[in-house]
Order: C-alpha cells, then sequence, then structure tokens
C-alpha cells in the first residue's frame, strides 16, 4: 500500500512539475554536469575526426573547445558524440548533446520547423563533385546518367536531386548513412561520382583514397552551404554563448591576438583587445560568464586563423580562400564585442 | 493462539464508518487497486504526451502528417512504382514500404528453402554433407548480421568489375558491381495469355491430384500427379504462348554512358541484402527443421522402412507432415525476424522503409511522426506474417478424430 501510494504521488508530482523539471535553461545543465557535450561528424580530417591517439581534433572540434573554455574555463571539458548526417537533428532535438558542431548547412526549415537556431558560420562552402580520373570527366555536366554515392539526410541529397533536374540529366542515388561505408563504395567502384560539400571532397581525397591523384573534384560548386554550430531553439542565452564564442576567436584574429601572445597583449592599450580580452569587464557578464571567458579561448584553442591553419590548411591543403577575414578578402565578419 | 482466549470483540469492525468496511472487502478492494493502477498509468500516459508537445512547441518544432504532402525532393535508387524526386514525401515512404515488402517475400522464400534443405543435410547419411551444414549453420548464425551484410556488400563491391569490363557469361547477361543485368522479354500480349493458362493448368493439377489421391483411397493404386500435373500445366502455357503468336523480341541492356540501360536489373545493395538476411535466417530455419525431424519418434522411420516406402518417400509423406506441427510455430518468429531484421538495409544503402523514414524525418523534422509511421507498418507486417502462419498452423495441426 506504501509502495502504491508513493507510486500515484510520485505520478502526481511529476505531472504538475513537468514544465520547471525540464525548462532550465542549457549552460545551467551544462555547469552542472561540468562539461559540453558536442555533436560531431563520425570521422572527417580536418573537421572533425579522432587523431592517432583517440583525441578529436579539427576546425568544428576546436569550436566545441572554445564553448568549453568560456563557458568551463577549461577547454578540455568536453565530451563528443559522433553523429551520421541522419542522426543529428533527433540528438540536439532530444537533449544529447548541447550544441551541434558537426558541418552543418543554415538553412530555412532547420531554422524553423527542425527547431533549431544557428549561432553563425564557421566555415562557408558549396558542394561539388568528385570522379575517377580515369574517366576523363572535366564538368559536371557530362554526368547525365551517373551513379552517385551521398549521405542520406544532408542538403547535399535535395542539392545533387536539384542540380540533375535543373540541368534535365538523370541520376541513380545510392545513399548509404555511414559516410565511411558511403566513401568506401566509391572508392570501389560502386558509384561514378560522389557528391558532399567541397571541403568534405578535399577530406576524403587526401586522407581515404588509395591515391589521391586517382581522383579529381570537377570544378562546379552547385549550391551555397554556409556550415555552422546549431542549438536548440527557445534558449536565447545558450545561443548567445556559442554565436559570442565563435565570434571571438575571429575577433581575437582581426585583432591578431594569437594563443601565444595574449597573455602579453592583456598589457595592450587598445580599448577593443581589452574589453576581448576581459581586462575592462563588462562582456563576460554580459554572456554570464567568467570575464575572462574570451581569454579562455584564445590561450587554450587559439583564434580561428590558428584552428584554421592546424587544421584544414595543414590536413587538407585548402586555403583561406571565401574563409578569410573581411579585411583581407574573405565573408568572415565578426560582430562587435562591447 | 489458544481456544480459551476469548474470541475479539466483533464491536471494533462495526463501528468503522462504511467506505472503509467496503475497502476491507476483498472484492472491492480488488476494483480500487485496478482503478489506482490504470489510474496511474493514464496518468503516465498524459504526462509523457503532453511533455512531448510541450518540448517540440518550445523548440518550435512542427506536429501532424501534413508534411507527408509536400514535395520530398531526394532522389531512391530503386522503386517498384514510379518515383522521382518531384514526388511527395508519402509516395516516398511508399516506395520504403514497398521495398521492405519485396526484400522480406523473396527472402523469406529463399531462407525457407535453403534452411529446408540444410536442415535435412544436417540429418543426412552422409558424413560430409552433414559436417558441411553442420558448418554452415555454425558459422552463419554466430555472426552477427549487421557484419554479413557488411561483409557481402563490400565483397560484391570489390570483387565484381566496374560496368566497363562487366563479365559477360551468357548471352545478354552482364555482371557488375553496380548489379545483375540481363535481358527479358520485352512486353507482349501472349505473356498475359501465359499466365491465363498456367493458372487453368494449376487448376487442371490441382483437380487430378484431388482424384489421384482418391482413387488411391479408394484402390490403392497410386497414380504420378505431380508429373502429370507439371506436363499438363507446361503444356497448357506452351500452347498460349505459340497461339498468341509466339513473340520474341528481347529488351537487352546496354552500355550507355555510366550504366548498362534496359533489360532487367538485380542492384548490388539489394542482392548483399537479400543474401546477408537469407544465409543468416536459413541457419536457424534449418535448426528448426532438424530438430523438427528429430522430434518425430524413430518408430515412425521404423514402420515406414518396415511397410517398404523408399526413403524420399518416408521423408516426404511420412516425416514432414509430422515434423510441421513443431516446425511451424518457431518458423513464424523466423519469418517475423527476416521481415524486422531487413530494416538493417539502412547499412547498406538499400532504399527501405526505414532508410527512407530517417531521410524524411531528417529533412523534416518529424521525428516521432515518422517513426509513428514505421512502427506502425512493421507492426502490421508482423501481425499479417503471424495471422497467416496461425491460420496455416491451424490447417495443419493434428486432427483428433
Amino acid at each position: 500500500m506504501k509502495a502504491l501510494k508513493t507510486l500515484v504521488g510520485g505520478a502526481l508530482v511529476a505531472a504538475t512539475f513537468s514544465g520547471a523539471a525540464v525548462a532550465g535553461p542549457t549552460v545551467d545543465a551544462v555547469k552542472a554536469k561540468g562539461f559540453v557535450q558536442c555533436g560531431v561528424n563520425t570521422s572527417l580530417p580536418g573537421f572533425s575526426a579522432p587523431d592517432s591517439q583517440g583525441q578529436w581534433e579539427g576546425l568544428d572540434v576546436d569550436l566545441c573547445r572554445s564553448i568549453a573554455a568560456a563557458v568551463l574555463g577549461d577547454a578540455s571539458k568536453t565530451k563528443f558524440t559522433p553523429l551520421t548526417a541522419a542522426q543529428r537533428f533527433t540528438a540536439l532535438q532530444s537533449g544529447e548533446i548541447d550544441v551541434l558542431t558537426r558541418n552543418t548547412t543554415w538553412t530555412l526549415t532547420r531554422d524553423t520547423k527542425l527547431g533549431l537556431n544557428f549561432a553563425g558560420v564557421n566555415y562557408y562552402d558549396g558542394q561539388g563533385f568528385m570522379v575517377a580520373k580515369n574517366m576523363g570527366i572535366k564538368s559536371a555536366t557530362e554526368l547525365s546518367g551517373a551513379t552517385v554515392c551521398v549521405e542520406p539526410g544532408t542538403t547535399t541529397e535535395l542539392n545533387l536531386a536539384d542540380y540533375f533536374r535543373a540541368n534535365n540529366m538523370e541520376f541513380e542515388p545510392v545513399v548509404i548513412e555511414d559516410a565511411n561505408e558511403a566513401i568506401q563504395a566509391f572508392f570501389a567502384g560502386r558509384c561514378d561520382v560522389y557528391t558532399t560539400d567541397a571541403s568534405g571532397l578535399a577530406s576524403y581525397r587526401q586522407t581515404s583514397a588509395p591515391n589521391p591523384d586517382d581522383y579529381v573534384i570537377l570544378p562546379e560548386i552547385i549550391s551555397k552551404e554556409p556550415l555552422g554550430p546549431a542549438v536548440r531553439h527557445g534558449d536565447d542565452e545558450w545561443l548567445d554563448i556559442v554565436a559570442w564564442s565563435l565570434t571571438a576567436s575571429l575577433e581575437a584574429e582581426e585583432k591578431g591576438i594569437t594563443s601565444a601572445n595574449v597573455d602579453s597583449l592583456k598589457a595592450s592599450s587598445d580599448p577593443g583587445v581589452q574589453r576581448l580580452l576581459g581586462v575592462t569587464a563588462g562582456m563576460g557578464e554580459a554572456l554570464g560568464l567568467d570575464e575572462a571567458w574570451a581569454y579562455n579561448i584564445i590561450k587554450q584553442v587559439g583564434n580561428y586563423g590558428e584552428s584554421y591553419e592546424r587544421n584544414v590548411t595543414k590536413k587538407l591543403g585548402l586555403d583561406r580562400g571565401i574563409n578569410a577575414l573581411w579585411n583581407k578578402g574573405g565573408l568572415m565578419y565578426p560582430n562587435p564585442i562591447r | 493462539m489458544s481456544r480459551l482466549t476469548p474470541p475479539l470483540p466483533r464491536s471494533d469492525a462495526n463501528k468503522r464508518p462504511w467506505f472503509l468496511q467496503l475497502f476491507y472487502e476483498e472484492k472491492t478492494r480488488a476494483i480500487i487497486y485496478q482503478i489506482l493502477v490504470t489510474g496511474a498509468l493514464i496518468l503516465l500516459g498524459w504526462y509523457l504526451v503532453s511533455n512531448t508537445l510541450d518540448n517540440l512547441a518550445r523548440q518550435n518544432i512542427a506536429t501532424g502528417y501534413g508534411f507527408l504532402s509536400l514535395e520530398a525532393s531526394f532522389g531512391i535508387s530503386e522503386s517498384m512504382i514510379a518515383y522521382s524526386p518531384a514526388d511527395t514525401y508519402g509516395r516516398a515512404l511508399m516506395v520504403g514500404i514497398l521495398n521492405t515488402i519485396k526484400v522480406s517475400i523473396v527472402g523469406i522464400l529463399l531462407a525457407t528453402l535453403i534452411g529446408t534443405l540444410v536442415g535435412i543435410a544436417r540429418l543426412s547419411p552422409n558424413w560430409l554433407l552433414r559436417q558441411f551444414s553442420g558448418a554452415y549453420i555454425n558459422t552463419f548464425r554466430n555472426v552477427p548480421l549487421l557484419l554479413q551484410l557488411f561483409f557481402w556488400y563490400a565483397l560484391i563491391n570489390t570483387s565484381l568489375p566496374k560496368p566497363r569490363q562487366a563479365l559477360n557469361p551468357f548471352g545478354d547477361t552482364f555482371i557488375t558491381n553496380r548489379g545483375i543485368y540481363t535481358a527479358i522479354p520485352e512486353y507482349h500480349v501472349a505473356y498475359w495469355w501465359m499466365l491465363a493458362a498456367a493458372l487453368l493448368g494449376m487448376l487442371g493439377w490441382w483437380l487430378l491430384r484431388r482424384w489421384a489421391i482418391r482413387r488411391q483411397q479408394a484402390t490403392g493404386q497410386p497414380f504420378h500427379h505431380g508429373i502429370a500435373g507439371f506436363c499438363l500445366t507446361l503444356l497448357a502455357v506452351i500452347a498460349a504462348y505459340l497461339l498468341a503468336g509466339a513473340p520474341s523480341a528481347m529488351d537487352a541492356p546496354v552500355l550507355q554512358g555510366f550504366n548498362f540501360k534496359g533489360g532487367w536489373n538485380i542492384s548490388t545493395e539489394f542482392t548483399a541484402l537479400l543474401l546477408g538476411l537469407t544465409i543468416y535466417t536459413s541457419t536457424y530455419i534449418a535448426e528448426i527443421v532438424r530438430s523438427g525431424i528429430e522430434s518425430v519418434p524413430k518408430g515412425q522411420w521404423e514402420a515406414s522402412n518396415a511397410l517398404g516406402l523408399r526413403p524420399g518417400q518416408i521423408l516426404r509423406e511420412i516425416i514432414l507432415p509430422q515434423a510441421l506441427r513443431v516446425i511451424i510455430p518457431p518458423l513464424t518468429n523466423q519469418f517475423l525476424n527476416l521481415t524486422k531484421n531487413s530494416s538493417l538495409a539502412v547499412a547498406v544503402g538499400y532504399p527501405d522503409l526505414v532508410s527512407i523514414s530517417n531521410t524524411t524525418m531528417n529533412q523534416t523534422g518529424q521525428a516521432i511522426e515518422a517513426i509513428a509511421i514505421f512502427m506502425t507498418i512493421y507492426l502490421s507486417l508482423s501481425l499479417g506474417i503471424s495471422l497467416f502462419m496461425n491460420w496455416y498452423n491451424n490447417r495443419m495441426a493434428l486432427v483428433e478424430r
């Protein structure tokens, strides 16, 4: 009887307080558990892939570490959940991860109907095609009738269908959920073409191909793919933190602050630098964080340029291109931190 | 308790208010408990549903099935009905359902066939055959299906040539790592006539069989209704073919650009999935068949031997009909497993129900709705199979006279 009372009472209490029990903002949950849970790509060298010691590394991984540095003061307080393209949104919606830092394209549908909010762009990309060199194909317009390997649940899959429809060409898709399986099927000759974002093509060609020189990336870029971190809709505080963590690493590059010189630049007379590094208080408090939030990011992870150099340039040989800062001819334009 | 102790005064119980008295009655107490438990379940259900709706609303995720009529705009590699990216999500899901049903039916038929043969071979007096089927069962039953799928898929992809170097074993048949392509007859009305003739022939076969059985029961004279019926059906089909104009035009696959076009083809993904499902399930079916046969008392073999029946005849006429009663219930389970295991298709890129639902929920964000749809479909498929198998089981059950 006592057990029964407890059961009924429990159900009533749970029902009454159901609203309150789940309404805690993400940042509180992150502080309470002591780490940031990030959803990352299962394996995309340059963006997120485990190294030989099993440590995650890459541009997207660095972004996750930046958020941990800003919120918890320690860039190592992260945990990574590798997600396929088809798993990622459910993982975020259901609260399995705090933030999705997994080369995800910012689109209208995702921003609205999928219940996500995008916190900026950390890589401007576009979709391309890769084929075997010995097929002698020079342009995507020659691809009619081809078999195309693509990851399901991506914008890539939709753009692919759009592109072939728009150009009155036919194609046969082979959709394999796991990116590694899909790229292996391509290298085994199951497909004539592999399509994904150009950075992904470069990554797979460089790191997975039996011989990178046997494959070419066709010149056509058929879409815009602004890739950025996403959070759940309805938690503005957390959205701000993620957005401004990304901005801080861009701002640091613009101001010439690196992990090496950040300590000495604390003495800088530039008021912008002083605000960013928390020498002048206010910015951290506005985000509900420690004043050293940006200092921690720069000191522990480095600015955006350092991260790009370390991960994308060195590993994949991709130069900055449109991912350069705005004052160097690129699209990266950090909003003012003031 | 000593008998000398005076009985407790009952006045206590009588002093209880009427509702407590009611509560201490066993019958009413049972009812009260049931109401409480049901109430708790309803509360729990209500809590889950309202919590889900709250969360969805807070995250600004729309609910409902409206998305089914939106344009899907993704491609699907193989489909039994016409499909293009301009069709709706509803149609895309239909393609997935049909693909699931297709691979399940073909898989069930093949797995039953192979499983029965291997199960019988397991009991064969031939040492080599017995050991070989034992090894087959133990190997494929103990390796996880998912790994087997990866294995078959990788094997086909890497060991078979690309379309331009296609193997050409005979005629217009080509084997590539994209699939097997072969010529099929071009559409002609004659094929409908042949189908009609085949059905008619089978009806004749059935009547013949009934007559043969009745005759044997009456006179003891056997009649080879199997061979006669088969010849009858074949003759009818050939006659229909000749009378309808004997069409011979073939639709042959031709290498055009990247791939073979035309003809009939089985894709690599379908083949890999079918191989995996069939082989995996056939090992379980083999063990079910083996144990079914072993469950028939030895005396049945000895008695039939004594009657002078041939071994094949004993198996067919005496042993298997009795074994079936033991075999069918666990066999039903294997059919259900095969159907449900086909959802692993997503690993090898076969566009089954789960694969297409996953894509749909990812593109629309309607995770709960999409999962509800495919849970409903699998539930219906499973209940359908078990209804059919229960009907069959009842037919085969021991009729007690």
